[in-house]
């Protein structure tokens, strides 16, 4: 009932966007922003496209290793700086500036390390995701309640069985947000690394048909990137609330 | 009561509350009606088991919540949605301001009133050592017990020379000594300021200790069981702990609220033996 | 400084050390990255000379304004949202998904809007930070303790009063994190930004010059933005710590 009842404010939400991209059209004119119902129709003809298919699937596979080193990279140093105290400490701070620094400003050094390659857009769309997971895995684990690790000793658990039955499970909600933002981190990176080197991908796409003034093609493809990332955070966010509701 | 009654400070005359449902669960009848007479000056405390309604009596009390039925009065007005002036009320949980200093933290009232400056720091420094807060007027919250904390809430009340003082379990997340002592505490106010005092409590023998008037409650929909009239002296404090009086009282108390305790925790079929 | 703090710039120090041990041995090409000290001298030849002193006062310039909007703006957003819970519980996906768009779609739009002027490039910084600012105003707002209202009418404050005096100090120190994070999203929504679109500003003066084959200047420039970022940054950090500790907050 409740759920139904969000579900309708956020298509009434929708509507109103959709309401406010004709205004806006309108004010513009069609080069910087076209109307909505041409674009849906040029996306509809575009998206089953040979050339969109192309970039897509160049995109998919550039942002799936980098998601994959995000994630890898990110959950080793963060369990690392959350149960080794030190580290934590001096490290933590690093992150954040790190975190907080435009990496776009070092998009150059890797594009001379690595050039126009693959590899280059897989590091860049890494090095936006690995921080926010690690930072979110080092809190989750310096957060676990003192007093679970008593009660595990007082119950005389084996070192795996605490891991598995009592800190996996305590720290699995914080770590699956970062796991969240760093997904969402990780494709602006690659889109961002296509859109400079505007080559391969989605971004490239993106880029061109701006310069070409294609409103259409352009509006199309972000519509497609943001339904994409927009499905996958409703369902990680979902996974994070049932984990939520648990704790 | 008969001489007193011509004095009544504050009063509730069929005051009961219904919180209504929210999407989907059912209303919740939580107080009354109740009736009850505040005499000017006296204390009064609330017993009764948790979730009886007595923090809504409180509240309704205040002008915090309209009643849904009955009226409130305060000094022969009604009572309409808006705290009136002259009432104070210190709550359970911390309120004290994290980002001032005690010092500001009890001018904090003071200062919207319009009131001089010089009367301000003349009260303030006054309620600071009244409540021995003196030495800690430059310290923030956070450095503070929270008994210091509860006392600070006190001295922000105090400042306004409030002629009724609404107490709401104000010493629950206390430990049981410093209870006792704060207990004290608020019987040095009462005399100093003579107000009138409400004090709401779960605990038995704050309530026998501290007041002239003591009104059991019910579980939920919260009414007056029996209102116990205890006979001490003004002039007490926590040592009537010791007389034979104090363990009656108490005595009658639990008498009354057993059977109401053990409903609100839901062991309805042992209540009924 | 405490022990972390020494073992923190030991860390630092030695991995610098390591890069320019790296490029001064030959292990990293030249071409690629120039050691750090040649970083540093270029970056003081540069400021020296003052060749592109106009780009950086237009770049930080327009960081400064994209904050200023950015902050004022998401925290009366927050404010509004937070007291109409309906519109909020709607706006919850849009929040979580927001960062994921690439916004540089609505340039276009903006030059359209503002013609080639500095604006367009100043609200792709505002569009980027003002969000963050206004979830964080959300939470701040939201661990105002309940209690605090009720005092508030206890004192008989009416709703201008309340907000002002009661919820804003209550939520500062999340505020104060909202606009950590909107000052470095301002920093990346700019620069990335010129980076991409814009005809002038430090972004595009980096990215002629990675065109250019023109190590020094770039290393030089992209440093400079490291130092400013990270400084910023830092004293940033050290008033929230004070503020959080004067009020007993647990901040790390």
């Amino acid at each position: 009932m409740i759920a139904a009842k969000r579900a309708a404010d956020t298509l009434l939400l929708l509507i109103v966007m959709v309401l406010a991209w004709q205004a806006l059209h309108q004010a513009v004119g069609a080069t910087a922003l076209p109307a909505p119902i041409p674009t849906f129709a040029y996306l509809a003809k575009f998206l089953p496209s040979a050339r969109f298919g192309e970039s897509a699937w160049a995109t998919l596979v550039s942002f799936f290793y980098a998601l994959l080193l995000s994630y890898a990279i990110g959950l080793a140093i963060g369990v690392w700086m959350g149960f080794h105290r030190l580290s934590g400490a001096v490290g933590e701070p690093i992150l954040i500036s790190l975190y907080t620094l435009p990496k776009v400003t070092l998009y150059p050094v890797v594009l001379l390390i690595f050039g126009l390659s693959v590899a280059g857009r897989v590091t860049f769309g890494a090095m936006h995701g690995v921080l926010p997971v690690a930072l979110l895995t080092m809190n989750a684990i310096r957060n676990i309640p003192p007093v679970y690790l008593k009660s595990s000793q007082a119950l005389h658990l084996s070192k795996w069985q605490v891991i598995a039955t009592v800190l996996l499970p305590a720290t699995l909600p914080e770590v699956v947000a970062g796991l969240r933002i760093g997904f969402t981190l990780t494709l602006l990176g690659v889109l961002l690394a296509e859109m400079f080197a505007a080559k391969h991908g989605l971004g490239s796409l993106i880029i061109n048909a701006m310069q070409l003034l294609q409103g259409e093609e352009m509006v199309s493809v972000a519509l497609v990137l943001f339904a994409f990332a927009a499905l996958a955070n409703a369902l990680l966010l979902f996974i994070e609330h049932r984990l939520h509701r648990r704790v | 009561m008969t001489a007193a009654a011509a004095d009544i400070h504050a009063s509730l005359a069929g005051a009961t509350r219904i919180y209504p449902g929210v999407a989907g669960t059912p209303a919740v009848h939580a107080l009354g009606p109740v009736d009850l007479a505040l005499t000017r000056g006296e204390f009064f405390a609330v017993v009764g088991p948790s979730g009886c309604g007595k923090s809504t009596l409180l509240e309704v009390l205040a002008g915090l919540q309209r009643p849904t039925a009955g009226t409130v009065t305060f000094e022969d007005r009604k009572i309409a949605g808006q705290v009136p002036e002259g009432i104070g009320v210190v709550f359970q949980e911390d309120a004290s301001f994290p980002w001032l200093t005690v010092w500001d933290n009890t001018a904090f009232g003071l200062r919207r009133s319009g009131v001089a400056a010089a009367e301000i720091r003349r009260r303030v420094d006054d309620a600071l050592a009244f409540m021995g807060l003196k030495d800690f007027a430059r310290a923030y919250p956070a450095q503070l017990s929270g008994g210091m904390r509860q006392r600070v809430c006190i001295s922000r009340t105090l400042v306004l020379q409030p002629r009724l003082i609404l107490l709401d379990e104000p010493f629950g997340a206390l430990d049981a000594q410093t209870r006792l002592l704060m207990g004290d505490e608020v019987l040095r106010l009462w005399r100093a300021t003579g107000a009138t005092v409400l004090l709401i409590t779960h605990a038995l023998d704050e309530a026998a200790m501290l007041s002239d008037r003591i009104g059991t409650m019910s579980a939920r929909p919260g009414r007056f069981l029996e209102i116990i009239e205890t006979g001490w002296p003004r002039e007490r404090d926590s040592t009537i702990v010791s007389e034979p009086a104090f363990g009656e009282i108490t005595g009658r108390l639990w008498h009354n609220l057993r059977g109401e305790s053990l409903k609100s925790l839901g062991y309805s079929k042992l209540a009924a033996e | 400084m405490t022990r972390v703090g020494w073992i923190r710039l030991i860390v630092i120090a030695a991995a610098v050390a390591a890069l320019e041990a790296a490029c001064r041995l030959g292990l990293i090409d030249h071409h690629v990255v120039i050691p750090p000290s040649e970083m540093a001298q270029a970056l003081v030849r540069l400021l020296i000379s003052g060749q592109d002193d106009g780009q950086i006062a237009r770049t930080f310039g327009i960081v400064i304004v994209a904050i200023a909007i950015s902050v004022a703006g998401g925290f009366a957003l927050g404010v509004v949202i937070h007291a109409l819970p309906r519109v909020r519980r709607a706006l919850d996906p849009f929040f979580a998904t927001y960062y994921a768009v690439p916004i540089f779609i609505f340039y276009p739009v903006l030059i359209v809007l503002f013609g080639l002027s500095v604006m367009p490039i100043v609200l792709m910084g505002v569009a980027t930070a003002i969000v963050a600012m206004v979830i964080a105003t959300l939470n701040g707002l939201d661990r105002v303790p309940r209690v605090l209202g009720k005092v508030a009418r206890v004192h008989r404050m009416g709703a201008m009063a309340t907000a002002l005096r009661l919820k804003l100090p209550a939520a500062a120190p999340y505020l104060f994190t909202g606009v950590k994070l909107a000052v470095s999203y301002a920093f990346i929504g700019v620069i990335a930004s010129e980076f991409i679109l814009a005809p002038a500003g430090l972004g595009r003066v980096i990215s002629d010059a990675y065109t250019d084959f023109n190590n020094p200047r770039m290393y030089a420039l992209m440093l400079l933005l490291v130092i400013v970022a990270t400084a910023v940054n830092m004293i940033l950090h050290v008033f929230d710590q004070r503020w959080a500790q004067r009020r007993g907050i647990g901040k790390p």
